[in-house]
């Protein structure tokens, strides 16, 4: 032990409660365990049968889904368990000052900061006029509490636009907006507002310069009760979508030793600043054009993306943690701990969501009907809050698991972290698994060429819709095939090889399959695309197959075998073997809905709808209105636009859903369109697929 | 060290060497020109057979099959493979029905039947053709029908019927309607199987008119498709010329109708997709037991089943050597062979088919009287212990003359009969080669009730042979024109018998294994009553 200070006063912390749930209740689980420290957890109804909510003896049920913001409960339970601290995780009450404190005087340990620290902090304003004073650069912006509209309006146009409107209160990207123009300043402005008065109850909003080709990287510091304060290097999380990161790594690429330096100069300063203790993250938007960074904020908890200083440090942040509360010292100093990241390379982290990125990245949720998590190594580490058979709630954010992978160099580790993804495989919800393997693939990644608009700027390679093979498609027949036979059938013989008429196992054996892509989005007025493929059994086991859009999969002899209990098929085709994982949904949840048949080969995740009969929907007695637009996720209606007999215009407002706490504007998709109902009305719940608006016919009004 | 007083030690033998003894040694040399003559014979014979039945499986002619599939209907056939479990075998019944019979070609008799898979359970599946003679029940047509429903009630497999017929074929009404074994034993047959325990489920997926009109209504379970399916006792234009009452077809008779007001039908489809699901759904609701007492695990013949052709060839006058094609049918070539030095023109022993044990009888020759008595005393063996039969036909009679006749052969070939005639155990007949005379008897003939009758495209049956039709109407004084003997020539060949149905189908030699094996399990594999056989008197 390097840093000084006294040893006495050492309160060891032998029992924590962990205020969340999830992969991070896991994570410090399993820290806790390893230090001989008791843990107890707590989950809502719908987390009652979740991974978190058994990995103690001890864990106690806080009831409703948003019970984990319950103060009283939560203090309850720690008090009456005899709890020594609380360890918050991230989000819920981790970033709480008035939690912080209410636990600090009734003799709980906040694992965290001190409230007040949280509490400067937590205000945008407040906490840049501290850096200010610290000699801490931020962006040039408005933080005043005049929040009149003629004020802000004025302060953005003498900042400049383009400008960043943000909640003060806010995070996670939630209450943001970008004006680009005068013109739209008072529509985003309303809109963050509205969206931050309903996730953080207060409106308050600052305005600051926008930088157009931003990077966002920080710096993950420490500091202890005796004022010590260490930079555990820098992380770049400019890789995001909806201005939340998916992909964070360190070190952050193409940053001069300077520069670096300086950035981990400054967040120590802003640690000491505000008497710092405990983990903490200072946030910088670093100009990638002009090499200037500002400070953002100031993050007064673990993070979600800590592994990835954890693989780069090798330490365990969660269990320095505990030992800052307990009143010892940091383990190791400044020297210490650069020494470390100068010999362990580059690591990234790939966020696992359930998700669609085809469809803006809205939120998934349903059951894990099956999930193989990749092989885990020193260098490869998968912190997953669920296993297959779980169920994502649509009551909470929608990350799975954070898939974390080290390299020698950041080229070395962008290669392994694109093979962990290609064995990691999830059926059930949406997950954003595909998107990051063709993130991980993307060029200017490659030669890490990162900014926070990337994805944006590179929608064309990043979202062009994946072909379906033709071998694939075979596939999806051999298994709904074998799906269909399975231990209902005598076992078959082994036929004859010579020409026989009286064939009992090929005779009455020719079959077409529908498909449908589930990954191309259904548009309304367009039809999607059909697949067909003919299969006809020639012998037990034995196949012809022929895709009938294809020209040249024509009659292919192939042999194939599934193993149910692993779902692994393998294809012998004439030129190739090919072995997949297949996962075929056996009954849909609903008679309306068609789940798709995952099939995971060569490191893709191909998803097959079987396309319905066309009796099906006469046998429901459902009649499908080409003219309705469709909820595209499980949903709450905030407000409606529009009403009957209102003309649209292309990319009008019709209506603002929420999920997951999240608000997505649903748009006319065509110009002129008339609306003939609104058929569900504001603050009604939703599932997803439901007939939200119907338009008078929308024949050609559509551009496809 | 102790001086132990041993026994004696019982030397143990390998079970490599306890099976050694049944297994079956095979003399085939490929490489003989006799050998590869038979192969090439029986090849050719197989390439017409193969070719014949590719075209009978189309049905009707392309013109009916477009009208037919324009209309958002499926082909027979298709309906059957929609209805069957994927990957599952269809044991399709005399898709010969009808051949060459009439003036015009009636592809299968205009019906198709077999034995499927659905739901896991076996099932008898009669589907009629619809374009093939609109459907319409020509004699061959209702005997196909009736055979069906004859295997379906001794192997009590459920039935579902695929309907979609103009009922009788009015110009053969003479010959389909009034007698016994007519249309009428249709129903009298889905009647006394409802009875029996054996569902009956129909799926009306075009007209049911009059007589056709029983067969839904005389089912357990009814499906019809909404305007194709219509039953009613009289089609509108007999309605209108009976009463002057005008009315459509499908509010005469059609689906809605029948399954909201008259209650004729208890399910109503879409069309012939939805119908099938339906179907399927109905046979899962059975409470049938499904497969599980079918073997999982069995071994493979040893030698190469395609021999069997260069075994056999097509000469009849030349002796198949019948141990040859045994070992190319039973489960690991393995035949533990009853009586072998005794009546040695008679082969009986036990083995396996497809994991299921059976007797197997099979002719090595002419039947003497120490062959019949054999084959007499291990069907009581077999019936005893409630194992199936399977013969193995190839006969040209038993043993006459002075010597034959002073040894019982009469008295002794009874015996045979009568052990046939009575045993109650599955029995199933394959016709390797020539079945003639009171052979036929001895050797389970169709009259005999096998379960199946299955004949080689190769084998011939007649009272004899036309050599010696020839040689005992010389004796008599009378000389026989090549016409005639042309004609019985014909008359003896397999397909005229499958055309008549007077066997289940012409099956290739190398199939026989397969089809046993499916056969058994369709006798063995559903619900079945404890079978006691009672022998008559053994003139001993």
């Amino acid at each position: 032990i390097s840093t000084s200070a006294p040893q006495s006063n050492v309160d060891p912390l032998d029992s924590i409660l962990i205020a969340n749930r999830g992969e991070i209740a896991l994570r410090v689980t399993r820290t806790a365990a390893q230090h001989g420290i008791r843990t107890t957890t707590l989950y809502t109804n719908p987390d009652a049968k979740s991974q978190h909510a058994h990995s103690s003896q001890w864990a106690f049920n806080l009831g409703e889904t948003g019970a984990y913001l319950d103060q009283d409960k939560i203090l309850h339970v720690a008090k009456s368990q005899k709890c020594k601290a609380i360890h918050p995780g991230y989000g819920f009450l981790s970033e709480n000052a008035a939690f912080a404190r209410r636990c600090t005087e009734e003799g709980i340990v906040f694992i965290g900061p001190p409230w007040k620290a949280i509490e400067d902090m937590g205000d945008k304003a407040r906490s840049k006029d501290i850096m200010n004073k610290a000699g801490v650069p931020c962006v040039p912006g408005y933080h005043g509490r005049d929040q009149s509209l003629d004020t802000l309006a004025q302060q953005a146009e003498e900042i400049g636009f383009p400008v960043l409107i943000k909640a003060v209160r806010g995070g996670g990207g939630k209450g943001m907006r970008i004006a680009r123009s005068a013109a739209e300043f008072s529509e985003m402005l309303e809109s963050a507002k509205s969206e931050s008065k309903n996730s953080f109850g207060n409106d308050d909003v600052l305005i600051e310069r926008y930088i157009t080709t931003p990077r966002h990287i920080e710096v993950q510091v420490f500091a202890d009760k005796f004022g010590n304060c260490v930079a555990l290097g820098e992380r770049d999380c400019s890789i995001q979508r909806r201005h939340q990161k998916i992909l964070e790594e360190s070190p952050a690429p193409h940053l001069d030793p300077r520069t670096r330096n300086d950035l981990w100069e400054k967040a120590r300063a802003a640690a000491l600043a505000v008497k710092y203790e405990g983990a903490g993250t200072v946030e910088f938007i670093f100009d990638n054009d002009s090499g200037e960074f500002f400070f953002m904020e100031m993050n007064t908890r673990l993070q979600v993306e800590h592994p990835v200083t954890e693989m780069v440090t090798g330490l365990d942040l969660v269990h320095w943690q505990i030992m800052v509360p307990e009143g010892r010292p940091l383990p190791q100093n400044q020297e210490q701990v650069e020494a470390a990241i100068g010999t362990r390379g580059h690591a990234i982290e790939a966020r696992i969501y359930a998700e669609n990125p085809a469809k803006g990245f809205i939120p998934d949720s349903g059951k894990l009907l099956h999930v193989r998590l990749p092989t885990q190594t020193e260098n490869v580490r998968v912190d997953s809050g669920f296993i297959e058979g779980d169920e994502v709630s649509s009551h909470y954010d929608p990350m799975i698991a954070k898939l974390i992978v080290r390299g020698d160099t950041r080229e070395e580790a962008v290669r392994s972290l694109t093979l962990a993804l290609d064995e990691y495989e999830v059926a059930g919800p949406i997950t954003n698994i595909e998107f990051l393997k063709r993130l991980c693939k993307s060029e200017d990644f490659l030669r890490g060429a990162v900014e926070t608009g990337y994805i944006d700027k590179h929608r064309d390679e990043l979202f062009t819709p994946k072909r379906l093979d033709d071998e694939i498609l075979a596939q999806g027949a051999i298994a709904s095939f074998f799906q269909s036979s399975f231990s209902k059938s005598p076992s078959p013989l082994r036929a004859s090889n010579a020409l026989a008429w009286l064939s009992p196992y090929s005779d009455f054996q020719s079959r077409v399959f529908h498909f449908l892509s589930a990954d191309e989005e259904p548009k309304l007025g367009v039809k999607p695309h059909p697949y067909s493929v003919h299969l006809r059994q020639t012998s037990p086991g034995r196949f012809s197959v022929s895709i009938l859009e294809s020209q040249t999969f024509r009659d292919v002899a192939c042999s194939a075998n599934f193993d149910i209990s692993t779902s692994t098929l393998t294809t012998y085709f004439p030129s190739t073997r090919l072995t997949s994982r297949v996962i075929i949904p056996s009954s849909a949840i609903r008679s309306s809905a068609t789940l798709p048949i995952h099939i995971f080969a060569r490191g893709s995740l191909y998803r097959l709808l079987p396309a319905p009969p066309t009796w099906l929907s006469a046998a429901l007695g459902v009649t499908e209105n080409p003219n309705s637009l469709l909820s595209p996720m499980p949903c709450k209606i905030l407000r409606v636009d529009v009403q009957a007999g209102d003309v649209m215009k292309k990319d009008q407002a019709l209506l603002i859903i929420e999920s997951m706490k999240m608000e997505t504007v649903i748009r006319s998709p065509g110009e002129g369109l008339v609306v003939k109902r609104v058929v569900h009305g504001q603050g009604e719940v939703v599932g997803s697929g439901v007939e939200l608006v119907e338009f008078e016919d929308v024949g050609e009004k559509l551009d496809s | 060290s102790l001086a132990i007083v041993q026994r004696g030690a019982a030397t143990f033998t390998h079970p490599q060497h306890a099976s050694a003894i049944s297994i079956i040694p095979t003399l085939v040399d490929k490489s003989t020109e006799e050998y590869k003559e038979n192969a090439k014979r029986l090849g050719d014979l197989m390439s017409r057979y193969t070719e014949l039945h590719k075209k009978l499986a189309l049905g009707g002619p392309q013109k009916a099959r477009d009208k037919h599939v324009q209309r958002g209907k499926m082909l027979a056939r298709d309906r059957v493979t929609v209805l069957v479990d994927p990957g599952s075998p269809f044991l399709e019944l005399s898709p010969l029905a009808a051949y060459e019979v009439y003036e015009e070609e009636i592809p299968a008799g205009g019906i198709i039947t077999g034995v499927g898979t659905v739901e896991g359970v076996q099932c008898m599946i009669v589907a009629n053709d619809a374009t093939v003679k609109g459907g319409t029940y020509y004699p061959i047509t209702v005997k196909k029908h009736l055979r069906a429903q004859e295997i379906a009630q001794q192997n009590r497999l459920p039935c579902i019927y695929l309907v979609d017929s103009g009922g009788a074929n009015l110009p053969n009404q003479a010959n389909v309607f009034p007698d016994r074994e007519h249309f009428g034993r249709i129903f009298y047959n889905q009647a006394r199987m409802s009875g029996m325990g054996i569902p009956q489920i129909s799926v009306v997926m075009g007209p049911c008119t009059a007589g056709g009109a029983y067969v839904p209504a005389m089912c357990d379970e009814s499906i019809i498709v909404e305007n194709e399916g219509t039953i009613f006792l009289a089609g509108p234009p007999l309605v209108k010329a009976a009463t002057g009452e005008v009315v459509s077809a499908e509010d005469l008779g059609g689906g809605r109708l029948h399954s909201s007001i008259s209650g004729v039908t208890d399910y109503l489809a879409v069309d012939d997709a939805h119908a099938l699901v339906l179907a399927r759904r109905s046979i899962g609701n059975l409470n049938w037991p499904g497969q599980a007492s079918a073997p999982k695990v069995f071994e493979e013949p040893l030698y190469d089943l395609d021999e069997l052709g260069g075994i056999v060839g097509t000469n009849l006058r030349k002796q198949i050597p019948v141990r040859e094609i045994i070992a190319r049918i039973v489960d690991g070539s393995q035949l533990a062979e009853f009586k072998r030095d005794y009546g040695t023109t008679l082969v009986t022993g036990f083995a396996r088919i497809c994991g299921h044990q059976v007797g197997i009888i099979a002719n090595n020759g002419i039947l003497f009287s120490e062959s019949s008595l054999k084959g007499a005393h291990f069907i009581e063996l077999c019936c005893q212990r409630n194992v199936p039969l399977v013969f193995l036909q190839n006969i040209s009679g038993f043993m006459v003359g002075a010597e034959a006749e002073k040894g019982g052969i009469a008295k002794n070939g009874a015996k045979l009969v009568t052990a046939v005639a009575c045993a109650d155990v599955p029995k199933f007949t394959v016709v390797v080669g020539s079945s003639a005379g009171a052979g036929n008897y001895g050797m389970c003939g169709r009259a005999y009730s096998p379960r199946f009758l299955w004949m080689w495209p190769n084998a011939k049956i007649g009272v004899m042979g036309p050599e010696q039709l020839t040689a005992v109407m010389e004796t008599v004084g009378k000389t026989v024109d090549p016409e005639l003997r042309d004609r019985i020539e014909h008359e003896s060949d397999a397909a005229f018998s499958s055309a008549r149905l007077w066997d289940d189908g012409v099956i290739a030699p190398a199939q026989t294994r397969q089809m046993l094996g499916l056969g058994l399990q369709a006798a063995l594999g559903g619900r079945r009553d404890e079978i006691v056989t009672k022998f008559g008197v053994f003139r001993m």
